[in-house]
């Protein structure tokens, strides 16, 4: 099973790398971590319920992007693992 | 006039001693070749509580950090640092250490014997047989040297260093009375680091708006007039906004009385065109600046002291209708820094920023109002590098805020169509972007001063923690 990766490091964006896994884990590396790591926090897991995605690792690798563009991000990160897992 | 050809030989003819001060001009930037071979030297030969007073500091000046590491270094009095020798005074700074000083403030200081400089070495582009000096020719040609006029003229000592040694200069900008002792070295800097190079217009689209707004809200004050004054630095955000009021200059035939502060190739083009009667260059950005000296008698290289002193009377900048500045964080008072960001690391300082709001009759600060989903707008500056008072209009991409206290600007734009609203319900508008932030703002331990123009302490610099 691949690893998905979508976004940029560009500032304002984020990139996010899903992997399947034992369980559900989140790795988040932010510029504004002190700031927002929380809220971060509560988007990715919020998304991932929202599409009923379990036993996965993501990573967020953030460079200050806004809540929208994260939940956008892992959105098209999810429907390609889907896909991926789909083809396999 | 006494002439070296080796730095040690120089150094061992000088009173070198304890806790003495010394100054350095940062016309050579990130090229400099002078300042990490003297200190380097002065170093190995054991002298210590040493002040230092450079004009700035740039990331390549690694010797400061060398000393520092030593504790040979009393205190740093500058205008402008970032690199190494900021995050390591943002670790381990003591509380006397750092004074960060303006332009104008400098140049006070100096005169006024508050910042009494023992030697100051000068990085001298070409230096001819009877003394005299210039910026403009030579292999490290640096242009104006407007930042070391005050400490060629009120250091105890004056030692011209130079790569460049000549019969005779026609038009000198430092004269021959003002030398002690010549160093003559096989080089005082890298050309590559001398001139910035990243002076160019921006094409960011939100850049781009930013500058729109700004030329409309100048024009709406009715600011550009025959005969009036500008000043736009080298942002890429001002240098669009200096092309759109180029263009509205254009075509109504309108002729600006001067320009001044950091002179780029866009501000030459326009003096060359006619839209500017003067360029008062008190530093060259780039090579067109340079060559633009030599060839326009009405591009006047002046020091810091014409440029900004607060108590020089004739001082440029009191002319000044209106210029153009950046911050990295202002708050709900307007006050502006462009010091440190929010974790304390020391990113820059004020250079002119202090200077030129607090004279221009209107000052804009122009700034993205969300940098990585960061606010701009603080409910307080992590650190002050201009105060409120002097700040009055702050243009976004979402909105431009007018300063309270400027009644007469906000009675002059009741009728603009430009999006005007307060500071705070614009610092909303970027909360409803970014959510709001968990406070973090925990400072560390005491490492300095800033000291705003007229001398007066206006915050404190902290550690990181």
């Amino acid at each position: 099973m691949k690893t998905i990766v979508v976004g940029s490091l560009e500032s304002s964006d984020c990139l996010i790398t899903l992997q399947p896994n034992e369980n559900t884990e989140i790795n988040i590396e932010s510029t504004v971590f002190a700031m927002y790591g929380e809220q971060i926090q509560k988007v990715l897991t919020d998304t991932l319920k929202a599409h009923n995605i379990e036993n996965i690792h993501v990573l967020c690798q953030d460079k200050g992007a806004l809540d929208y563009t994260i939940e956008a991000r892992l959105i098209t990160a999810i429907k390609r693992f889907k896909e991926a897992k789909d083809e396999s | 006039m006494k002439k070296y050809t080796s730095l040690d030989a120089l150094l061992e003819a000088l009173p070198l001693k304890d806790g003495m001060r010394l100054s350095f001009h940062h016309h050579l930037r990130n090229g400099d070749g002078i300042i990490n071979p003297i200190l380097t030297k002065i170093d190995a030969l054991g002298y210590k509580d040493i002040h230092l007073s450079p004009s700035a500091i740039f990331p390549s000046y690694t010797s400061i950090e060398t000393l520092l590491k030593k504790e040979k270094v009393a205190s740093i009095t500058t205008n402008y640092l970032n690199g190494p020798v900021a995050n390591y005074l943002a670790l381990h700074g003591s509380e006397t250490c750092l004074k960060m000083q303006t332009h104008g403030g400098r140049a006070r200081a100096i005169i006024e014997g508050e910042n009494s400089i023992d030697i100051a070495f000068i990085a001298a582009p070409t230096v001819d047989k009877t003394g005299a000096a210039s910026g403009l020719y030579g292999p490290s040609a640096c242009g104006s040297l407007g930042y070391a006029m005050e400490d060629v003229a009120h250091a105890k000592l004056k030692i011209f260093v130079t790569d460049h040694f000549v019969d005779a200069i026609e038009n000198p900008q430092i004269h021959h009375q003002h030398i002690d002792y010549l160093l003559i070295l096989d080089s005082i800097g890298d050309a590559r680091g001398i001139v910035s190079g990243t002076t160019t217009i921006t094409r960011d689209p939100i850049g781009v708006s930013i500058a729109r707004r700004a030329a409309q809200l100048i024009e709406d004050l009715d600011i550009i007039k025959p005969g009036f004054s500008f000043q736009s630095g080298a942002g890429g955000v001002s240098l669009r906004v200096t092309d759109y009021i180029k263009a509205y200059m254009q075509r109504n035939a309108i002729k600006a009385k001067f320009f001044s502060g950091g002179i780029t190739k866009y501000h030459v083009e326009m003096l060359e065109m006619g839209l500017v009667e003067k360029l008062y260059d008190v530093q060259c950005f780039d090579l067109e600046a340079i060559k633009s000296l030599k060839r326009n008698a009405t591009h006047h290289a002046i020091s810091a002291h014409d440029y900004a002193n607060p108590n020089n009377p004739r001082r440029i900048i009191k002319d000044l209708d209106v210029v153009i500045l950046g911050a990295t964080e202002i708050d709900l008072d307007f006050n502006v820094n462009v010091t440190t960001d929010s974790f304390n690391t020391i990113i820059g300082g004020s250079g002119g920023h202090s200077d030129t709001a607090s004279d221009a009759f209107v000052s804009i600060i122009v700034t993205p109002l969300l940098k990585a989903r960061t606010s701009v707008i603080k409910t307080r500056v992590n650190t002050i590098t201009t105060l409120g008072k002097h700040v009055d209009c702050l243009v976004t991409e979402r909105g431009i805020a007018i300063n309270p206290r400027r009644k007469d600007l906000i009675a002059q734009l009741k009728n603009s169509r430009l999006d005007i609203v307060s500071i705070d319900t614009l610092m909303q508008r970027a909360t409803a972007y970014t959510g709001h932030p968990k406070e973090t703002t925990h400072k560390g331990k005491k490492i300095g001063v800033v000291e705003d123009r007229d001398g007066t302490i206006i915050d404190t610099l902290h550690a990181k923690e």
